[in-house]
């Protein structure tokens, strides 16, 4: 299974997980796990997806749009910077 | 299962202390092109260049986006063109047509540098390495993305005194060629001892010929990364500073290993090394001299510069070892003067003297980089300088270096703008006491002795 993290922050605003998981759904990719707070109005979430198949780049490029239209600032990268760093 | 922290940090590492993958560097060897029809030769290195790094700069922005890692540079480094032009080329002119296509080729690629104008003259020129070292003013002054090096010694074969005499005329000459762009030239010619074959760092790169048909070669970055991480250990012991600066080298290392893999497979190219040099640049907060005074000095230059800055290096190298399999080039700390806030703070406030940064070298790599001098100093000073530096290269095996800017019509209290990755530089003073004589003697200074060290 090819994983991506998508990070999501910025001023909280209703929406914002609606507007990224309906693109995934859309997409076809399955939600992992989610994690989420919001500390002094900042929106900060975490999710992994299962993008086996999916072109990471292309859907960097995909959800930092649908980010854009909600005003939080969206990453979408593999799992692999992650593991690599912080795992032996 | 990756958590929340791990993600956190691993982006403010990237968003906030700049975090990025320095060069990707795809090391190409041009030894098939050789002809001795001159116009073969440029045309069979430019097809030969816009089809192996046909993908380089797409690969590169693709990996990017993978990672959400920015790839600062794509780099280009080819066999030292002495050796590819020598049967073709008969006059320092005709090197300058090779200049010429290489930048050429750089453009098409969009690529911002390719290294490898160089000559390696460790033990002794041939004609081909002196008409190549005579092109070089000429070649950097009409090309804009050409870097250049020559190697002029080694701990194995001693110093080419011969061809550092020179190089102090070349430099002055590439100056005054780029007058109108503030010696620009020189920021683009490295003089080295010990130069490594997969070296993926400008001005220095080249594709040496221990080096198989094509490679990709890495140097990752992160002095703001290192800088933020021993701001939570302000004050601890020396076993908690060195511990802190390894941790921290590792998760940058593998973050360029990561990106070298990558890069390798969708290039189809082997993979090299990974290079763990910590490379400073102009932006506030990415900055060697910021680490180093992290640590506890009040400024760089001062007493306990030299300590500090050789636990640094040798930390960053046990934490980046561990991390990948394939370590190489110069990995060090880097100390260009023009490219690191800090240092150039260092030199306005009158602590850090280019004798103060010669020590610094003996414990780091690479060398005395990006230093802006008076431009009437003599050639044969430069030459002088080029000496010491190799002496210390060749002594204690390790790469040295010296990219020097004797900056024309400037002098002391005035400032030399680069722009960009190669910033700005107070021009520096040099002991004007002359050592003309010492450099004129021609000849090779011998290989030193592998015993009694001392």
């Amino acid at each position: 299974m090819k994983k991506a993290i998508i990070t999501v922050v910025g001023k909280d605003t209703v929406g914002i997980i609606a507007a990224i998981c309906t693109y995934l759904s859309e997409e076809g990719i399955n939600i992992l796990d989610i994690s989420q707070t919001i500390v002094d109005g900042w929106f900060n979430m975490m999710m992994v997806a299962d993008v086996t198949g999916k072109d990471i780049a292309a859907l960097s490029d995909a959800l930092r749009e649908v980010g854009e239209q909600k005003g939080v600032i969206v990453h979408c990268q593999s799992d692999e910077i992650f593991k690599q760093m912080h795992r032996i | 299962m990756i958590d929340h922290r791990e993600v956190l940090e691993t982006n403010d590492m990237i968003l906030k202390e700049n975090l990025d993958v320095r060069t990707i560097t795809l090391g190409v060897s041009l030894l098939d092109c050789c002809d001795a029809d001159l116009e073969k030769l440029n045309e069979k290195i430019y097809t030969k260049l816009t089809t192996v790094a046909g993908d380089l700069v797409r690969t590169g922005e693709e990996i990017e986006k993978l990672y959400g890692i920015p790839i600062v540079n794509k780099r280009i480094s080819v066999t030292p063109i002495a050796m590819v032009g020598g049967c073709a080329c008969k006059t320092p002119q005709d090197f300058v047509t090779i200049a010429k296509t290489l930048d050429r080729a750089a453009a098409t690629l969009g690529v911002n540098f390719i290294g490898g104008y160089s000559a390696v003259i460790s033990k002794g020129m041939t004609e081909a390495d002196r008409n190549l070292m005579r092109s070089i003013p000429e070649a950097l002054a009409v090309t804009e993305r050409v870097c250049s090096s020559v190697n002029v010694g080694s701990t194995k074969t001693g110093i080419d005194m011969d061809g550092v005499r020179m190089m102090g005329e070349i430099i002055r000459e590439t100056a005054a060629r780029t007058a109108d762009r503030d010696s620009l030239g020189c920021a683009k010619l490295v003089v080295l001892c010990n130069a490594p074959d997969d070296n993926p760092f400008m001005a220095g790169a080249f594709h040496g010929v221990s080096e198989g048909e094509a490679v990709v070669n890495v140097g990752v970055s992160g002095p703001g990364v290192v800088k933020t991480a021993l701001e939570k250990v302000r004050g601890a012991s020396f076993e908690i500073l060195c511990e802190t600066i390894k941790k921290t080298a590792f998760k940058v290392t593998r973050v360029g290993q990561l990106v070298a893999r990558e890069a390798a497979k969708r290039l189809g190219v082997p993979f090299g090394i990974v290079d763990l040099s910590l490379a400073p640049t102009p932006a506030i907060g990415d900055s060697v001299a910021e680490i180093l005074m992290e640590m506890g000095l009040e400024s760089v230059g001062g007493p306990g510069t030299t300590a500090a800055l050789a636990m640094l290096n040798d930390q960053v190298k046990k934490g980046g070892v561990m991390a990948s399999s394939y370590v190489g080039g110069l990995s060090g700390a880097f100390i260009p003067v023009s490219e690191d806030q800090g240092m150039i703070d260092a030199v306005e406030n009158g602590n850090l003297t280019i004798e103060k940064l010669e020590a610094m070298t003996c414990v780091c790599s690479v060398g005395l980089d990006m230093i802006a001098v008076p431009g009437d100093t003599a050639a044969e000073t430069i030459s002088g300088i080029i000496a010491d530096e190799a002496a210390i290269g060749m002594v204690n095996a390790k790469t040295t270096a010296v990219r020097i800017i004797p900056v024309a019509g400037k002098d002391v209290g005035e400032t030399v703008q680069f722009g960009g990755l190669l910033g700005y530089a107070p021009i520096m003073p040099v002991r004007s006491v002359s050592c003309a004589d010492f450099i004129r003697r021609g000849g090779r200074i011998p290989a030193p002795i592998h015993s009694f060290k001392n």
